[in-house]
């Protein structure tokens, strides 16, 4: 049996300090505060429209349409009655396909409704350089002529790099680019909560 | 990262199965309104057929098109290669005016593996020889998807003219890939030698339609390929006609949900009555509807992600 000794350097130290930094993680959103930020925004939706006549909802893949979907029963429960939900994918619209190294896969839109002349709701998770959303309104025009367009978010993160701002915001949190938000909702990641970890 | 489509066996499970899910998405495109998307914006698409084909062309002019990409057809006849240009230098030519992708169709088998050897542009192949055509394939797979939902253990014939058929090959290949039992009809004179020898697991041989006709899922009808019947390979046409053309007679005992198929151009009367062709249980008409919308998936895959030379 051989004994090998480590002297603990301030070298050491340093590097196990940093690897612990950089798996932390900071939570801006548990559970409770994604339930009363989203009957907010409902609420805000029904006054700034003065009703539901018209609206509709249009979720983008993949958090987005839970999002529209809890925001839908929420409004249920003020008006009686749900609007109409469609699924938008847009990695067919997306600038920066030659950028990636992986394809993403391709999912269908389900929108089986007009949207001429309807106000839609666009529901996203978080609002960062805005290039999904540049995307989504493209894919929205060539499905037709909505009155109008408001976007929903839960967070809105900063670094934006178009001329592209929410009417609907859960929160407000500017970030920097190695910063990595996470939104997790229980349909899928069987959690709710929304967290930033350092890269 | 995938450049080319040579032959179906060269996909792998996973990424035909990638192609089948994502064409749903497509097939969601092509019933707007405004069917165009800008995903293919800038690239440019190249159909060169040394063959006559309206469906194939049509479809992948289409599919591209739908995607916004540029798309060139080149009709052989009307070409330099009728002065006598060969392969390789003219789509060596092509390419240098910067083309991002081939579409070949040609009467020789291999001609495409040659063009894909040849240039850095994506091929694919849209029919060489009796070898392959690998898209067809793909939109039987997704027309068979589409009605079934799963592929294990279904049973299917392909009946016909097998010795000149491409599309019978890439069937095969495709079918045992996606774990289908597989029979073969054919008068002995059209079955290739060794041809039990192909595909990924042990198929059947048959000599009777109305034997086998009760116990399957699908029956794949090919075109009798009159154009090439020239040495005699079966007494009369009436005889094949009686002995191998689908009609309602011979269908009186298939199941209720037999899917009927057929790669068109089909020859009405001889190997497919009309009333077959038409029925309930046909799904030609689909087949071509769907094979715009697996292109488009098609296209996009090997085009959309960023292209690494493999080499």
């Amino acid at each position: 049996m051989s004994k090998v000794k480590i002297r603990i350097t301030p070298k050491i130290i340093q590097e196990v300090k940093k690897q612990i930094m950089s798996k932390i993680k900071t939570q801006i959103m548990d559970q409770e505060k994604i339930k009363r930020t989203l009957s907010r925004i409902a609420q805000e939706i029904l006054e700034k429209n003065k009703g539901i006549k018209d609206l509709i909802f249009i979720g983008i893949r993949t958090r987005g349409v839970f999002l529209a979907k809890r925001l839908n029963k929420i409004i249920k429960k003020v008006e009686g009655e749900e609007l109409p939900l469609g699924i938008l994918d847009i990695n067919l619209y997306r600038d920066d396909i030659a950028l990636l190294s992986h394809q993403p896969i391709v999912r269908k839109t389900e929108i089986p409704f007009d949207i001429t002349e309807k106000k839609i709701l666009l529901v996203d998770d978080v609002l960062f350089t805005g290039r999904t959303v540049r995307a989504a309104l493209d894919a929205l025009i060539d499905l037709g002529r909505p009155k109008v367009i408001q976007l929903i978010v839960l967070l809105d993160r900063g670094g934006r790099e178009l001329p592209i701002r929410a009417d609907y915001i859960g929160e407000i949190v500017p970030t920097s680019k190695n910063e990595l938000v996470e939104v997790k909702l229980k349909e899928i990641d069987n959690l709710d909560e929304v967290i930033i970890v350092k890269k | 990262m995938r450049r080319n489509l040579l032959e179906i066996n060269d996909l792998k499970t996973q990424e035909i199965n990638f192609l089948l899910e994502e064409a749903e998405a497509f097939k969601e495109v092509l019933a707007r309104p405004i069917k165009k998307l800008p995903t293919l914006r800038g690239k440019t698409i190249l159909t060169l057929f040394y063959e006559p084909s309206t469906r194939t062309r049509m479809s992948f002019e289409l599919a591209a098109k739908r995607m916004g990409a540029d798309v060139s057809n080149i009709a052989v006849s009307a070409s330099s290669i009728q002065k006598g240009e060969n392969l390789k230098d003219t789509v060596r030519t092509l390419e240098a005016m910067g083309v991002d992708l081939i579409i070949i169709r040609h009467s020789q088998a291999g001609a495409p593996h040659l063009v894909a050897k040849t240039v850095k542009a994506s091929v694919i192949n849209a029919g060489d020889g009796t070898h392959e055509h690998p898209t067809q394939a793909l939109l039987d797979l997704y027309t068979i998807k589409d009605k079934k939902k799963t592929f294990k253990g279904l049973k299917a014939a392909i009946v016909g003219d097998i010795a000149h058929s491409r599309v019978a090959r890439s069937n095969i290949w495709a079918f045992t890939k996606m774990d289908m039992e597989v029979t073969l009809i054919a008068p002995p004179t059209l079955l290739p030698a060794e041809v039990e020898k192909l595909g990924l697991k042990p198929i059947k041989i048959s000599y009777s339609l109305e034997e086998i006709i009760p116990k399957l899922d699908i029956l794949y009808i090919l075109r009798l390929q009159l154009e090439r019947q020239k040495k005699g390979l079966f007494p009369s046409l009436q005889e094949y006609i009686k002995l191998y053309g689908v009609n309602p007679e011979k269908l009186r005992k298939s199941k209720r949900d037999l899917l009927i198929m057929h790669p068109g151009p089909m020859n009405i009367g001889v190997e497919i009555t009309e009333s077959v062709a038409t029925s309930m249980q046909s799904a030609i008409e689909e087949q071509v509807h769907n094979g715009v919308a697996i292109r488009m998936a098609l296209l996009n895959y090997l085009l959309g992600g960023k292209n690494e030379d493999p080499a």
